[in-house]
């Protein structure tokens, strides 16, 4: 981690760069969404940051605050060994709005990282690529990761019919009833057919 | 009888060439993991793949939401289920740093041992799976078997063999077993005897070498804008390794290489493997040598660790300071950090943000296969459709940590 790019953030891009602060010794600089995707380049192209590879990108939902969600993108210079923590506020209390500029031009590795942080959270990438759900399937309502989403929530693979809408019936559905499984243990054959 | 072609056009004759469309998984033999391949072939060839993955999602990162700190090890003793203790120790390094933390030196090699002994059990597993996909099914079985020599350590220790959870913060569930030092000594060369006959038997293999070398090649640069970290770095030629470029533990102390390869094909890939598999065993080595006998393994700190438990059973202050540990969990500072290790397959991220209670607020893992399975497209597009068996198996993706 290096504080001198903190430094040069700052100095560069001003009121864009919101607050930072290097505590735990990881370098942190919070910044405007509108600005996310030109600071961004300035990272990886200006020969004194030349952070090459994006090490992670992940959204985190804190539910009191507005904007209430937090994209942060960790960034690493092989060449130089410096670490960065970016991060932008997006997205109102209700979660909606939240919404930022795709980096995925900028380094390929974030394609994925986007895909997921949109399914999880929820958090939009605009100009992305191939903004598809990538852990969950695409009938999946919600975003699970978000903090008003219940855990112990299921959701079925197909929507949930009633037997009615299905079109079946109770006796209809072999060999046994809809609630009822297997009957465990060894059944007396015999006694079934009324033989001895 | 005259011929039945004599007039056919020669125009008429060709196949029709529309792309074929193929679906490969998610569940395939030939492949190790839960993963689905969309292919668009042109004859054999790989015209476009789509590469769809999180057949094994279990939400890994919501069910750390709900417990406390410590009760997030067993979940990340499921995310590279082949080696598991890395991640364990990469888990605990991470909230240690949370909580400045620093373990006892004991510990810090201990947990060195241990981590690079579960290195082995992964290279093992990832190279020996790789050759039985391409029909050697010999030296699977021969790596197998020292995979067994390393999993009877790692059950001596832990008391498991696959899942140990056996990372606490602040140290680890219990001290090194006296015999621990031995068997490592007995079990490296057994090991390295086993991995010598195993090479000797693929390397000279014409079949293999043709099946891997020059196949699913990328330079050093494409892999770096892939976020690639690991073996599957290294193989392009950039010697960037987590435990030499950013030591933790005691990896600034200790002799070791760092293999890397020139080509960054599938060969280089396997070779990277072998070859860190060489240096772990000697790191192994070093810390039996280095580590003390005797001296404390837990940090001396009752914020976060349990007492003993005849105290807990006698007095009153320890009893209550049980309870506390187990029911509430122990209180990690605000803040958020980001701790990163060596894994078994690259850089093994841990993002943490602590609301200053007891259960995190948010954990979240960066896998080192999820980048790298992004990758994989790359590498097979254009490429004939039985390269994808040896290219997916020298990537080393698991299913566990990169659906996390």
């Amino acid at each position: 981690m290096s504080v001198r790019v903190l430094e040069a953030l700052k100095a560069k891009f001003g009121d864009a760069v919101l607050e930072t602060h290097s505590d735990f010794g990881d370098d942190t600089a919070v910044v405007t969404p509108g600005k996310w995707k030109e600071i961004c380049r300035f990272l990886r192209d200006d020969p004194s940051m030349a952070f090459d590879m994006s090490v992670d990108l992940c959204g985190v939902d804190y539910p009191d605050r507005d904007p209430r969600f937090e994209v942060v993108l960790h960034l690493y210079s092989v060449g130089k060994r410096h670490r960065l923590r970016l991060k932008s506020r997006v997205g109102d209390a209700e979660g909606d709005g939240a919404e930022i500029d795709t980096v995925a031009d900028i380094w390929i590795g974030v394609n994925w990282y986007e895909r997921e942080t949109y399914d999880l959270m929820g958090i939009s990438f605009k100009g992305h690529p191939d903004l598809r759900r990538i852990l969950m399937y695409p009938e999946f309502e919600g975003h699970p990761l978000r903090k008003d989403y219940p855990a112990n929530k299921t959701q079925p693979l197909v929507p949930y019919r009633t037997e009615e809408e299905a079109g079946l019936t109770l006796e209809k559905q072999a060999p046994f009833g809809a609630d009822e499984g297997m009957p465990f243990g060894r059944r007396a054959w015999g006694s079934d057919r009324g033989e001895s | 009888m005259e011929p039945i072609d004599l007039d056919l056009d020669e125009n008429e004759l060709e196949l029709p060439s529309e792309p074929m469309h193929l679906n490969m998984g998610p569940s395939h033999p030939a492949m190790h993991g839960t993963v689905r391949i969309v292919l668009e072939l042109s004859g054999e060839t790989i015209v476009k793949s789509d590469v769809q993955i999180g057949y094994l999602h279990r939400g890994f990162e919501k069910m750390c939401e709900r417990g406390t700190w410590t009760q997030v090890f067993p979940y990340v003793d499921r995310l590279n289920y082949v080696s598991p203790m890395l991640n364990n120790v990469g888990y605990a390094l991470a909230v240690e740093k949370l909580c400045d933390i620093q373990v006892p030196d004991r510990c810090q090699w201990y947990r060195m041992i241990l981590g690079e002994l579960a290195r082995i059990s992964d290279h093992l597993t990832c190279n020996g799976a790789m050759a039985m996909e391409l029909g050697a099914f010999t030296p699977f079985l021969w790596y197998i078997k020292a995979r067994e020599m390393v999993w009877d350590i790692l059950e001596e220790e832990t008391g498991a063999r696959l899942t140990h959870s056996f990372g606490r913060i602040g140290g680890m569930a219990s001290p090194p077993t006296p015999a621990l030092k031995e068997m490592c000594r007995e079990a490296i060369p057994a090991i390295l005897k086993i991995v010598e006959e195993g090479e000797g038997m693929l390397l000279k293999n014409r079949i293999f070498i043709d099946r891997l070398e020059n196949i699913g090649k990328i330079t050093g640069p494409e892999a770096i804008a892939l976020s690639w970290t690991g073996p599957c770095l290294r193989s392009t030629g950039v010697a960037y390794d987590v435990r030499k470029a950013h030591p933790y533990l005691k990896y600034d102390e200790v002799d070791f290489d760092v293999p890397v390869g020139t080509r960054g094909d599938n060969m280089d890939r396997f070779l990277v493997r072998l070859g860190e598999l060489r240096q772990s065993c000697k790191i192994i080595l070093q810390c039996c040598e280095r580590m003390a006998d005797d001296g404390p393994v837990n940090v001396d700190d009752p914020r976060v660790i349990l007492p003993p438990k005849e105290d807990v059973y006698t007095t009153i202050e320890a009893t209550i300071q049980h309870f506390k540990l187990v029911m509430e969990g122990a209180k990690v500072p605000k803040g958020e950090v980001y701790s990163y290790t060596e894994g078994g397959n690259g850089e093994l991220g841990f993002y943490l943000v602590s609301d200053g209670t007891g259960t995190p607020h948010r954990v979240r893992i960066r896998p080192p296969c999820f980048p790298i399975t992004q990758g994989l497209s790359d590498l097979i597009n254009g490429a004939m459709l039985s390269d994808i068996v040896p290219t997916f198996g020298s990537l080393n993706m698991i299913g566990g940590e990169c659906d996390h």
